[in-house]
Order: C-alpha cells, then sequence, then structure tokens
C-alpha cells in the first residue's frame, strides 16, 4: 500500500482525494478503530472449548486462532461490540469497562 | 464567427435537447417522465429504439432512482445523462448533493417548472433555484437554440478536470419545451469531436484498479465541501473557455452572460431564462428612442459570475433584477436580486438596486408588463429613488 495517511488530520483540504474517491483501498488497516471501545472483550482460556463461533462472529476479524486454539482479541481494531460475549455458548467472555481496563494498565 | 452547419429546424426545445443527446451520445441516460419534461425522454427513447445511440437506457421507478443510477453509472466512468422538473428535481433531491459531493460529471436539463402547492404545472424557476446550494452548475437557456448549445456544452464543462461538477441546463418550461423554435443543429461530426470521449479519472467497475467511492468521512468533511466551493469557483474561466470553442463549431458565443448596450446604458435590466427575449425587444425599443438602457441575460448562475457582474454594471445609475422565483424570506425578493445586491456590498459607488419578480406558476411577462417596468425604472433611475424595491409584476393587486 502506497498511500500514507498517517499525517491525515494535518492534511490541507487540497490534499485530499477529489471527490473522497480512494484509488488505494486497504488503508482501513491505518485506522485503528479499537479507540472506539468502551467495553474490552477479556477472554477466559479456561472456559473456552475453542468452538470458532466468536471467531465466524466478529464482525471486524479481531479474533484469531492458532492450531485451532484460541489466539486472541486484537485490540487495535475491535471495537467492544461484545458480539463475541454474546454469542459464546460456554460464556468465555467477559466484557469489563475500557476506562477501568486502561487505568489499571498505567 | 460565421460558420457553416447543414441544419436548420423548427422543433420544440425538448426535441431540441434530445437531438443534442443524439450527437453526444451518452453511455447511460436513466430518467423518469414528468411534465413539462417527458417529450425529452421520449423523443431520446425513440432515438435509442431506433438504435442512432449507443446508449444504455434505464426506465426506473422514480426521479430519486433516476439520480441514483446516474450516480452510479458515472461512477463507473460513464458519460451520463437525465432530465428532469419541478417535483421530479425535488424527489432528487438528496441524491443532487451526492453527485456534486462525488465530483461525478453528469447533464441534466431542468425543464422549469413552479412547484406544489398549488398545483401548478407551468413554468417559474423555483425548481432550480432550490437547488442553488446543491453544488450544481446551473446554466440558463433563452430559447430552445440555447438550450441545444447549452446541453453540448455542459458535458464539457462538466468533465473538466479542474470542476468535475454536474451540470443543470435550465429551460422555461412550455415557453422553451414546447414551442417551436428556429435551430440551427451543429453537424453530428463536429459535436462528436467537441464532446470527445470522457476520460475519467477513475471506473468501479475495473477490478485491476479498486476504488472507494463515497465512503463515510465525518473528520474531513469540511475540507471536501471546500475543495466543491474551489471546483465550482473553478468552472468560471472553463464555462467561458468552453464557450470560446464552442463558437468554433457554432458561430454562436455565450460567455458568462450577455450583454446589450452595457457600454453607455444608465440603468440596466437583469433576467434569465426566456423572459430576456421579452425584455430585449423593450431595451431595443427605448435605445432606438435615444434611451440608455442596458440589459444582462444572466447565463451561468451556478457559479455566479460576482465580479465580471460588478465590472459590467459599473456605469449604471440603476439596476432593476427580474427573478422568476422568490426567497420566502419575508420580502427580500428574488435570488438573484439577492445576490446580485449582496456582490455589490463591497464596492462604494453602489447602484440603486430594484427587483421584480414575475412569472411566477407561468404568469405571462407581456410585452405591456415589461414596457410598464421600464417606465417605472426609467422614473427611479431620474429620480434616484425607488418607493418600492421590491415589486411583483403582473400580480393582480
Amino acid at each position: 500500500m502506497s498511500w500514507d495517511i498517517s499525517k491525515i488530520d494535518e492534511w490541507h483540504w487540497k490534499e485530499h482525494p477529489t471527490g473522497i474517491a480512494i484509488k488505494d483501498p486497504g488503508n482501513s488497516r491505518q485506522v485503528k478503530t479499537g479507540g472506539w471501545r468502551s467495553l474490552r472483550p477479556i477472554h477466559d482460556k479456561e472456559k473456552c472449548n475453542n468452538c470458532f463461533i466468536c471467531f465466524v462472529f466478529c464482525p471486524e476479524g479481531c479474533i484469531s486462532f492458532s492450531n485451532d486454539e484460541f489466539a486472541g482479541v486484537d485490540y487495535d481494531y475491535c471495537k467492544g461490540c461484545g458480539i463475541c460475549a454474546k454469542e459464546c455458548p460456554v460464556d468465555a467472555f467477559e466484557m469489563i469497562s475500557e476506562i477501568e481496563a486502561q487505568s489499571k494498565e498505567k | 464567427m460565421a460558420v457553416i452547419n447543414s441544419k436548420t429546424v423548427a422543433i420544440v426545445g425538448n426535441e431540441a435537447v434530445a437531438e443534442a443527446m443524439r450527437q453526444i451520445n451518452p453511455d447511460v441516460v436513466a430518467a423518469y417522465p414528468i411534465t413539462p419534461q417527458t417529450d425529452i425522454v421520449q423523443a431520446f427513447s425513440a432515438i435509442a429504439a431506433d438504435g442512432l445511440v449507443d446508449t444504455e437506457l434505464v426506465n426506473v421507478e422514480s426521479e430519486h432512482s433516476a439520480m441514483s443510477a446516474c450516480i452510479g453509472a458515472a461512477s463507473s466512468g460513464a458519460r451520463v445523462m437525465t432530465a428532469t422538473c419541478s417535483q421530479g428535481l425535488g424527489l432528487m433531491w438528496e441524491l443532487l448533493y451526492i453527485a456534486s459531493g462525488l465530483r461525478l460529471p453528469m447533464v441534466m436539463p431542468n425543464v422549469n417548472r413552479s412547484l406544489s402547492a398549488p398545483i401548478n404545472i407551468h413554468c417559474d424557476h423555483s425548481d432550480s433555484m432550490g437547488a442553488r446550494d446543491s453544488g450544481w452548475i446551473q446554466l440558463f437557456s433563452e430559447n430552445a437554440q440555447e438550450a441545444y448549445d447549452n446541453i453540448i456544452q455542459a458535458v464539457r464543462i462538466s468533465e473538466h478536470p479542474d470542476v468535475y461538477l454536474p451540470v443543470m441546463v435550465l429551460m422555461d418550461g412550455f415557453i422553451i419545451s414546447h414551442a417551436v423554435d428556429r435551430v440551427d443543429l451543429i453537424d453530428d461530426e463536429k459535436v462528436k469531436n467537441f464532446v470527445g470521449e470522457r476520460n475519467a479519472p477513475f471506473t468501479m467497475l475495473d477490478p485491476n484498479n479498486p476504488v472507494c467511492v463515497g465512503p463515510f468521512v465525518h473528520s474531513y468533511y469540511f475540507e471536501f465541501k471546500r475543495q466543491q466551493e474551489e471546483a465550482m469557483a473553478n468552472a468560471l474561466p472553463v464555462i467561458k473557455n468552453v464557450s470560446d470553442e464552442f463558437e468554433k463549431i457554432s458561430g454562436r458565443t455565450y460567455g458568462l452572460f450577455e450583454t446589450l448596450g452595457m457600454e453607455d446604458a444608465e440603468f440596466a435590466v437583469i433576467a434569465q431564462g426566456s423572459g430576456a427575449g421579452t425584455i430585449r425587444h423593450q431595451v431595443e425599443c427605448l435605445r432606438s428612442n435615444g434611451i440608455r438602457a442596458g440589459m444582462i441575460k444572466l447565463r451561468s448562475f451556478r457559479p455566479f459570475p460576482a465580479e465580471e457582474l460588478i465590472k459590467a454594471l459599473s456605469g449604471v445609475k440603476t439596476v432593476a433584477v427580474f427573478d422568476r422565483s422568490t426567497t420566502f424570506a419575508g420580502g427580500m425578493g428574488g435570488p438573484v436580486f439577492n445576490e446580485l445586491r449582496s456582490s455589490f456590498y463591497e464596492q462604494e459607488a453602489k447602484p440603486l438596486m430594484v427587483n421584480y419578480v414575475y412569472g411566477l406558476g407561468g404568469r405571462d411577462l407581456s410585452v405591456e408588463l415589461v414596457k410598464k417596468a421600464m417606465e417605472e425604472i426609467l422614473e427611479m433611475n431620474s429620480s434616484g429613488k425607488a418607493e418600492q424595491k421590491i415589486n411583483y409584476l403582473g400580480l393582480r393587486e
């Protein structure tokens, strides 16, 4: 991908593409939508039966598996929608407050 | 400039537009019928059915769908046209802003008709004036010839890389659309060469070069709107240049507006659309009697050529603006009056400005009415005072 939008907030109005036609698709990777999250899914490996249902339902493709085992949530893009928690048949996800989670990390 | 073209015909304005469309041979036409625009699409449908064009004609279920189909087709890089008027333009509303916001070139004749209620199918400019802030270029036509000429020029203006904006070609309902007029048609080959091929900056139908059109942009929306304002300003020289080129194939000259007697005029009338013909006649009568009257027929309402108009009006004491619509601001007059008056705000020398709102719902602008208005304007010009700034010409009062 050649289109660098890392400094898009500083762009002059003339720099944006005419008619909002983005000719270099795939740049949504550069937009870390994880910042939208108000609830964070926390996964419990003990409860998980590796059924892949969360993987199928996640609208952002944020859940990854490795060797048929749950491998983690990509918090850079997870918007905290909670669909994984809702769909999980064994309640392996807990949605916790993002603000609290962040303050604990500090 | 004398230019010889082979064909002079007697046709109504709608047929003249359909003929221009045949010569342009657009890739896609999506339209829905509405009086008095119907004959454009009807005539063009016959042309398409006869195999005279390569156009994909899309019969849609509403004007909302017509403009949506045009937007989709234009995004694919196609040369696109449609036609509408009045309520139909109203139903297109939200899509008008999408076409201009996505900077998609397309050409749409709008046969000016009043808006309901009360129901009325006749001419005034309320429909297109309502869309004045929709980001479309708006070119007025005085007669069938100008409607035909404007359609051809609109293709080039719309597709110019400095512009990339949709163009509305305005023509008065019934007066132009349904009245037989003398029209000089340009040779097919000349029109074909004049409009050329559309060279779109992208196409949505190329899987090797994918493009994302119409994304959600809340953080940079302001920047895109500023670009649109710039594109509209860029259209001013483009309209002039395209007009100069068009003169070479037609012998007819346009520019942003037409002037009559402005070199020595003491007072001037400004009008757009078919009413300009009646007004021109009266101005010529006054001038032949040694009265220094002048006239400006505004062709380009969007972009509004403020600087050029100020220059053209620099010598006059009184300006009377004829508006075929009103703004319902509570006695502020019509849109052209308001914009012209605003244009003069920074000027030290301001002419006396009065407004004549006329012809709503097809009320006839007769020679007698224009004569009456001219006498009033002449009186205002000599006294330097206007008893009434906003006048309703032809109203029963």
